[in-house]
This record gives C-alpha cells, sequence and structure tokens, in this order.
C-alpha cells in the first residue's frame, strides 16, 4: 500500500507540466475531441454523414408521393419537382427563366444587405466608439430598429415605385439593425484588462481602436452580420411577393395564378439554397478572421 | 523591531549582487512622496512615501485590498496621479497578474505591439524576436495566445514588457496565478533577466516567501501606509528560511501583515514532544 503511493509520486510530479497548454496538447485542441477527423477515408463518411437525414426525408416524401397519400394537387413529388427544375431552367415561365430570376433575387439581397451593412458598420463605430456618439445616434436606432420594418412596404411603395428601388431599401433597412446592435455590444464589451495593457504600452487612443477595440468587436460582428444576412433574405422574399415584374417573388406570384405548386417549392428551394450558401460564405470569412480563437 | 519607514535616500540600495548599470541615472528611477489616494470615503494610500533606485528590486507586499496595486498603478501611469506625488524618470512597463495578451494577435505581434510607438517595422519585428528569446519562447512566435499554456503565456508578458528596455519594471502579482513549479521557475527567469539588464523592478505580491527570495528590498504597505521595511544583502542562494536573520525577517513580516504565529499544540508532551495517542494510523507501515 504504501509502497505503491511511492512508486505513484514521480508519475503524479509528471503531470504539473507547465508547458502543457490550457486547452490541451499544443497542436491543435479540437483533434482531441475528434480524433477519427485525422483519417481520410473517415473524414469522407463523416462528411456524408449529415446529409443523411435529409435524404431519408426526401425518400420519405417520394414515398407518400408515390402512394398517393400526398396529392400532387397539393404538393408535388420530388421527381415532378426536378422536371419543373429542368423545364423553368430550359424553357422558363413566362418569358424568364430559372437562372433569371434568382440572378435578380440575389441581386437584390445582396445589394440591399450591403448598403445595410455598411450603414451599420458607418453608425455603430461613432456609436461604440464615443459617448456622444452613443447619445446622438443610439436613441433613434433603438426606436426605429422596433418599427416592423415588412410594414414599411406600402410607404417605401408610395415614395419609390415598383421597381428594384423598394425592395432594395426595405432589405437595406432591415439588415441595418442586427449588424448595428452586435457590433455596438461588441465594441463597448471590449475586455477592459486588455485595454488596460495596451494603455500601460504607451498606445495611442487609434492605435488601441485598431488593435484592441476592433478586432475585440469582430466575433460578435460575424454573429451580427449572419443575422442581418438572414434578415436581408426574409425581407426580400417578402417584399418580392408584394409587387414585382421579375425575380423568384414573381415567379412564385405567377405559379400561385396557375396553381402551380411544384413551380412555388421550387422558388422555396431556391430561397433556401441562397440563405445556405451566403451563410456558408460568412463562415468561411468568420473561420479566418476568429483563426485565433481555435 | 519593526521599524516604521523613512522616505528612503535613495542612493543607499547596493546590495550583495545587485546594483545599478555603469550607465544608469544616478538618482532614483521613481520617487513617491506623501502620495495619497482615495476612491469615495475609502482612503486606499494614506501617504506613502518610497524611493526606488535605478537597479534595484523593491517587493511590496501586502494583503489583498492594502492599496499595493492602487500604488503601482499610478507608477505605470495607468491612473491619474499628482506629478509631485508621484515621480518617475525613464520608461515603465508593466506585466500584470494575467498576461493580458491580444488573443487575436500571434505571440511575436503581441510583443511588437509594445515598440508601436518607435523604431521601423523590421527593427521591432528583431527586437521582439530578441525578447522572446530571452524568455526561452523563440519557438512559439507564430503561435496563439488561447494555444499557450498559462506559465508561457506570463512569459509573452515578461517579453512585451522587456522589449522596451523599461528603467524599472512594475509586476503585479505576475506569478500568483501560475501552478508552484512554473511560479519557480518564472523567479528564476525574473532574476536571470534582472542581473542581465539591471533594471529597477517593483514586484507587488502577497506571497511573503516569494519576497524574501527574490527582492533586496521588502515594503510591507498595511491599510494605505507603508509599516515595515527590510533590506537585505544576502545573495539569494543564501536565503533559506533556516537562516535565522530570514527567519526573523518572515517573522517580522508576517506580524506587519497582523498575522499570528500558530501556537503550539497543548496535547503534546513538553519534554518527549510526542502525541498523548497515535493518531496517524499509517505510521506502523513505515
Amino acid at each position: 500500500m504504501s509502497s505503491s503511493t511511492i512508486t505513484e509520486v514521480p508519475a503524479a510530479a509528471g503531470i504539473v507540466d507547465p508547458d502543457l497548454p490550457r486547452g490541451g496538447p499544443p497542436t491543435d485542441p479540437l483533434r482531441v475531441a475528434a480524433p477519427a477527423r485525422s483519417r481520410s477515408a473517415g473524414r469522407v463518411g463523416r462528411a456524408l454523414l449529415p446529409w443523411l437525414s435529409p435524404l431519408a426525408l426526401l425518400v420519405l416524401w417520394q414515398a407518400l408521393s408515390s402512394l398517393g397519400v400526398l396529392q400532387e394537387s397539393t404538393l408535388a413529388s420530388p421527381v415532378t419537382i426536378a422536371g419543373t427544375v429542368r423545364d423553368l431552367v430550359t424553357q422558363g415561365l413566362f418569358g424568364s427563366t430559372l437562372q433569371q430570376n434568382t440572378l435578380v433575387s440575389a441581386q437584390r439581397a445582396l445589394l440591399g444587405f450591403a448598403i445595410g451593412a455598411a450603414l451599420a458598420i458607418v453608425l455603430a463605430l461613432p456609436a461604440g466608439l464615443s459617448a456622444a456618439g452613443a447619445l446622438v445616434i443610439d436613441p433613434p436606432m433603438q426606436m426605429l430598429r422596433m418599427l416592423p420594418h415588412l410594414g414599411l412596404i406600402p410607404l417605401f411603395i408610395l415614395w419609390m415605385g415598383l421597381g428594384e428601388q423598394p425592395k432594395i431599401a426595405l432589405v437595406a433597412f432591415g439588415s441595418v439593425f442586427p449588424l448595428y446592435l452586435n457590433l455596438v455590444a461588441g465594441i463597448r464589451g471590449v475586455d477592459r484588462k486588455i485595454a488596460e495593457a495596451a494603455t500601460s504600452m504607451r498606445l495611442s487612443r487609434w492605435q488601441r481602436i485598431r488593435y484592441v477595440v476592433l478586432p475585440g468587436a469582430m466575433p460578435h460582428a460575424m454573429t451580427g452580420l449572419r443575422q442581418s444576412l438572414g434578415v436581408a433574405w426574409l425581407t426580400l422574399i417578402v417584399a418580392e411577393q408584394i409587387a414585382a415584374d421579375r425575380g423568384i417573388g414573381k415567379m412564385i406570384m405567377d405559379a400561385r395564378e396557375f396553381l402551380m405548386n411544384d413551380v412555388i417549392v421550387v422558388g422555396l428551394v431556391v430561397y433556401m439554397l441562397l440563405g445556405l450558401l451566403t451563410d456558408a460564405l460568412v463562415r468561411l470569412v468568420e473561420r479566418r478572421v476568429l483563426a485565433w480563437r481555435a | 523591531m519593526a521599524r516604521l519607514s523613512t522616505p528612503a535616500a535613495p542612493r543607499t540600495s547596493v546590495t550583495a549582487d545587485s546594483g545599478p548599470h555603469p550607465d544608469a541615472p544616478v538618482g532614483p528611477v521613481a520617487v513617491v512622496a506623501s502620495h495619497r489616494r482615495r476612491f469615495g470615503e475609502r482612503e486606499v494610500l494614506r501617504g506613502i512615501d518610497l524611493s526606488i533606485a535605478p537597479g534595484e528590486l523593491v517587493a511590496l507586499l501586502g494583503r489583498s485590498g492594502c492599496g499595493k496595486s492602487t500604488l503601482l498603478r499610478g507608477l505605470a501611469g495607468l491612473d491619474d496621479v499628482p506629478r509631485e506625488e508621484v515621480r518617475v524618470t525613464g520608461r515603465t512597463a508593466v506585466a500584470f497578474q494575467e498576461p493580458r495578451l491580444l488573443p487575436w494577435q500571434r505571440v511575436q505581434r503581441n510583443v511588437e505591439l509594445a515598440l508601436l510607438a518607435e523604431g521601423d517595422r523590421r527593427d521591432r519585428a528583431r527586437r521582439a524576436t530578441a525578447a522572446l528569446a530571452e524568455v526561452g519562447l523563440a519557438e512559439r512566435c507564430d503561435a496563439w495566445p488561447l494555444h499557450l499554456s498559462g506559465g508561457q503565456a506570463q512569459r509573452v508578458s515578461l517579453a512585451r514588457a522587456l522589449v522596451v528596455e523599461p528603467e524599472l519594471l512594475l509586476l503585479d502579482e505576475p506569478f500568483s496565478a501560475l501552478d508552484a513549479l512554473t511560479r519557480i521557475e518564472m523567479h528564476q527567469l525574473v532574476i536571470e533577466l534582472w542581473r542581465k539588464h539591471r533594471m529597477a523592478i517593483l514586484l507587488v505580491t502577497h506571497d511573503v516567501d516569494e519576497a524574501l527570495a527574490l527582492a533586496d528590498r521588502v515594503v510591507v504597505l498595511d491599510q494605505g501606509l507603508i509599516s515595515y521595511e527590510w533590506r537585505t544583502e544576502l545573495p539569494r542562494t543564501e536565503r533559506s528560511p533556516e537562516r535565522p536573520e530570514v527567519a526573523a525577517a518572515r517573522a517580522d513580516i508576517l506580524h506587519a501583515l497582523g498575522v499570528r504565529p500558530l501556537p503550539p499544540n497543548p496535547d503534546r508532551d513538553p519534554v518527549t514532544g510526542r502525541l498523548p495517542h497515535p493518531t496517524n494510523p499509517t505510521r506502523s507501515n513505515r
């Protein structure tokens, strides 16, 4: 008993390794959680794994349609919808193909989002960095964000007519707030201890903003960016369906007139894919910008 | 026994294995005179007099909330203090209890940032690399701070303070969050660096043994006043706690801090030193 405790002493001392990183081994702490990822064969298998359940749902849908449980007049089957996609791509509907409509919608969303994001950054910097800026900018922003922006559609149509402008303006308006709010929170929530260390290194105010405040706000900014993007797509979908001469929304409205539920589903799937794609892009940016968090 | 401090004369700190750098300025690097600080109702510093000579290693000891960090912040220029009360000549640098590295900059850049106000880019990079090599982390230049161990991060913090070649290095309990073995290594590293660079160091700590092991002068701060001062010229290698003068100083310092010694066990037989009953069942196994 006592001899075993003695032999354990050196091993116990070895555990206290001052150079052992807090998160685990020095290379990549994520590897510890998922060691199988290092093997390439296992990696491919794992990459496919998340697709299994959506695929199963699709098969179930098709089965229900084929068995007649799900009427084609209620919801078209996946096979029918695949055919519809082919027709929409090659022939189009009422003079415009699926690609053209997708491009128009994507342009509206991205342009509106870009304007909104730029506006959010321009407003959040003074509101986050200076007390005076916060006093001037924050109260109206807090009021406007409570305004249900989709309710502005009639007003925007009144002001800007039925062209591209009201849709882009509405998307921009909607996507300002998530990014603005997150960015202001990120800037104000900067780690005071790190900021103080920067002061002790005699960094100027601008240098502190450049090296401490803005990078420190990036995690929040990325969250805001993704939320803004989500709002941008949602706003676009609603705005397009109220009044549009082109785009996915117009295609869906036309399909409703002629009871083509397959075309409506295609439109929705396109929205979904566009949303997933842009979200994946932001996540890619996030991985690079926040590489230090790994 | 506990000698109340008088404003320390600046040029009296020549000690056994320290001493100012030959090129260093002759006057003190920092003079604190009748320094008072008050936060609302509470007076945190109630008239502090302290002078730090070039190349001197001073430990500032005190309980939590005794005002020692406040004093350090004044010296570091982190708080606005009257210039006639806190005068610092030459450059200061601070290492805090937490490493306080910028997590979004790699280790090398973290050290370079301390030099942002001076030199060109290449010079900054060269000096940062040299400082990291001095603390033994040359190979971790490209690491992210969050991938470092606690001890490594604290060494980077030390390199960041050293890279500006300060005349006064302020250490605010920089070892207290480290495990015991890492702390010993850090002590050795600080002494090595201090011997090489000969800057003055003010080490704020609440660890009496750390202060005794490292400092030329131990200053005890209690309720906003300096209550005790101890100087030694003993080489650091000969400061074992068994040494009578070290043991006496330790007792005095603990007394100044208000820590009373543990009374002897009244159950113990005064002649044999034995306890009345065998209370340790594993004793028979040995």
